[in-house]
């Protein structure tokens, strides 16, 4: 109940502010909407208990603001009256492909059959005695010894709450499957038709292209001084 | 967002109560209130800790900022040692006219102390002040904390930006510059713990490191000393505190990104800070010193024999032996981190202030590389240590890794035997999995 509630408060103020961004028109108040509704975003990820995704969200999408604020301070520096106007062409430009979208996702949205995936979901299929025994695999003394001595509705809730506390772990998945293990995918499967891949290749590949691009954008970027033939810069 | 939460605990102990007082068809009611109850409880103990801390640092900083400069620093409020000082500081600055300058953006001139304090607070939510004492159990609590520690720099560029006073604005651009550079290296060098324990969540970064000082990840490897006190700089740095304190360089800027500002909200302009030199330092106390463990080998001992004792005495489900602990090493805790924010304030007295682009060099010529070879060294040590005859990847301490591993993984039961590094994750997944 608190969850529904909490979702929707941070629903209403991701679309809300995502839509104040296009409504206002200076840019330092747009960036400040663009950090509510990105913070929103990461806020729904944790109630989602997508820690990690929740965190990253934060770090590279709404840290990443920063920078969208100081170009939109310096821009609009000398007054803070700057307004940002757009033709009527951007216009039909920009709402033809926000509809474009909108009709995409809303496509996919329809066609997922949301029932066959509900069954799928690990946390949902956790019987309470699936609890119970790793309850008791894991040296959890003294929720064990509570859980334990009572039956009945309140193993419910302990399996409720061993749900609850199971789903957050996240880093566990994520960091294995990036490695190559792939658990979930790989166990059952018949020999020879081979293992699934992991990430850590492609990732390197990606992240030595940023390293460059870092580089060369440092490079070209630098203040260039003159050098004079026979004098020794003296700074 | 959960794990075991201690709020978990309060609002089982709460709902229990209250049920017995309403009718069982209202049961999800009752689980409601029972929530939103221990939700409070526990928010408010964070905010008070939020709030206390800072007051006692603005206290000890004008102390030791008198004792340093051969004063006495406040003896009147509050007995022989100035103790009340910053609550009669805040009762006046509350009293203080609100202005908002005729040119300033009032919007965001209103909200942007409110966003440095909030993200200020969040950081407070997921640090660890004792085993298990924590708002969110967070599995990527490190992360997560870098993470909102980055956002307290909006406040400041949104603050500088809307008071429409061009000293202001340079104290924010400059702000931003030093925070965008400083992330960096502050990254580096908290990878290097989180490298060591082969974790990212912090209570089990604490855990590690019990049992002697020795254990503590700072003596681990020579890398790991020098990257605390490389963290601790940049740390210093990334809290804008002297001698970085360029946002605010009242020498050059008359105050900085808060210039325009007065009364409450420059006051919590300087909660936030102070609350995030606690975070700070209790980030690199978790990382590098240990955490909540004392170092010493007898109050340790004494400590994990009490763990455990008085299982359910005054309520069911309460284990009274480790409620003492906690308080204890949840005071050990603070004590570390004051240590640290001690030693801020002492640099802030002693050094002087350096210039923006002295700022900057120190940043991206020196402590960026220098972070970037420790996490290299850090990274080889275990590997060097393994090949040169000892044949353990750590020079003293226990192992922190078992070597081989048998892991469940997904909840789906297997063997997996796996290379070494691959079973240091698996490893640690596994122990915070048992925990």
């Amino acid at each position: 109940m608190i969850e529904q509630l909490l979702f929707w408060v941070f629903a209403i103020l991701t679309c809300g502010a995502a839509v104040a961004v296009v409504a206002t028109q200076n840019v330092v108040r747009m960036a400040f909407w663009l950090i509510v509704s990105l913070g929103s975003v990461s806020a729904l990820f944790f109630l989602l208990h997508a820690d990690f995704l929740g965190a990253a969200q934060l770090l590279i999408y709404v840290g990443g603001t920063v920078v969208l604020l100081v170009f939109g301070v310096m821009l609009t520096a000398s007054g803070s009256s700057v307004r940002i106007k757009t033709s009527p062409a951007e216009a039909f430009v920009g709402a033809g492909v926000g509809l474009l979208l909108l009709s995409v996702l809303l496509f996919s949205v329809t066609s997922v059959e949301w029932d066959d995936l509900e069954s799928r979901l690990p946390t949902r299929n956790l019987s309470p005695a699936a609890i119970d025994s790793q309850r008791e695999a894991s040296s959890d003394a003294d929720v064990a010894a509570a859980g334990s001595s009572v039956a009945g509705p309140a193993r419910e809730a302990q399996a409720a709450l061993a749900a609850r506390t199971q789903a957050g772990r996240t880093v566990r998945q994520l960091g294995l499957g990036f490695l190559g293990l792939r658990p979930d995918q790989d166990l059952n499967r018949p020999e020879g038709e081979g293992l699934s891949s992991g990430y850590l290749l492609p990732f390197e590949i990606v992240s030595i292209h940023l390293l460059v691009v870092l580089v060369g954008a440092a490079y070209l970027a630098r203040a260039k001084r003159r050098v004079v033939a026979g004098a020794s810069a003296d700074l | 967002m959960n794990g075991p939460l201690a709020a978990l605990t309060i609002q089982q102990f709460l709902a229990d109560q209250l049920a017995s007082y309403g009718s069982p068809d209202r049961a999800e009611f009752i689980g409601l209130i029972a929530f939103v109850l221990a939700g409070l409880v526990h928010a408010t103990l964070l905010i008070s800790l939020f709030a206390v801390l800072p007051m006692v640092y603005i206290w000890m900083e004008r102390k030791v900022a008198g004792r340093i400069q051969d004063r006495l620093g406040p003896t009147r409020v509050g007995g022989k040692f100035g103790w009340l000082q910053t609550l009669a500081d805040g009762i006046k600055l509350i009293q203080k006219e609100d202005l908002i300058p005729a040119s300033a953006d009032a919007m965001i001139f209103r909200m942007s102390p409110y966003l440095a304090t909030i993200a200020s607070f969040a950081a407070f939510m997921v640090l660890p002040i004792a085993d298990g004492w924590v708002g969110v159990a967070s599995e990527c609590g490190a992360f997560l904390i870098l993470a909102l520690m980055s956002l307290e720099v909006f406040g400041i560029i949104l603050a500088g930006y809307s008071s429409g006073s061009k000293w202001a604005l340079f104290g924010a651009m400059r702000e931003a510059a030093q925070m965008v550079s400083y992330e960096i290296p502050m990254a580096i060098c908290a990878l290097i713990p989180l490298v060591i324990a082969g974790s990212l969540n912090l209570q089990v970064i604490g855990q590690m490191q019990s049992g002697g000082a020795w254990n503590w990840f700072v003596f681990h490897d020579p890398f790991a000393f020098i990257a605390f006190f490389c963290y601790f700089v940049v740390a210093t740095a990334s809290v804008k505190r002297a001698p970085f304190d360029l946002a605010e360089a009242e020498s050059e800027l008359v105050a900085g990104f808060h210039t325009e500002y007065s009364g409450f909200r420059w006051s919590i302009f300087f909660l936030a800070e102070y609350a995030s030199m606690f975070a700070v330092s209790g980030i690199a106390v978790l990382l590098f010193l240990g955490g909540w463990e004392t170092g010493l080998g007898f109050p340790e001992a004494m400590l994990s024999g009490i763990r455990g004792v008085g299982q359910d005495v005054p309520i069911e489900g309460f284990v009274l032996g480790n409620y003492i602990a906690n308080i204890f090493a949840a005071k050990v805790f603070i004590l570390k981190a004051s240590l640290l924010v001690f030693v801020q304030i002492w640099v802030r007295w002693t050094l002087p202030r350096l210039r923006i682009d002295q700022v900057m060099t120190t940043c991206l010529k020196y402590l960026v590389p220098i972070s970037c070879c420790l996490f290299l060294g850090a990274v080889f040590w275990p590997l060097l240590l393994a090949s040169s005859g000892l044949e353990r990847p750590i020079l003293f301490g226990r192992a922190l890794v078992p070597p081989a591993v048998a892991s469940a993984v997904g909840g789906v039961q297997s063997r997996v035997a796996i290379g070494s590094q691959v079973g240091s994750a698996v490893a640690t997944a596994d122990r915070e999995g048992t925990r």
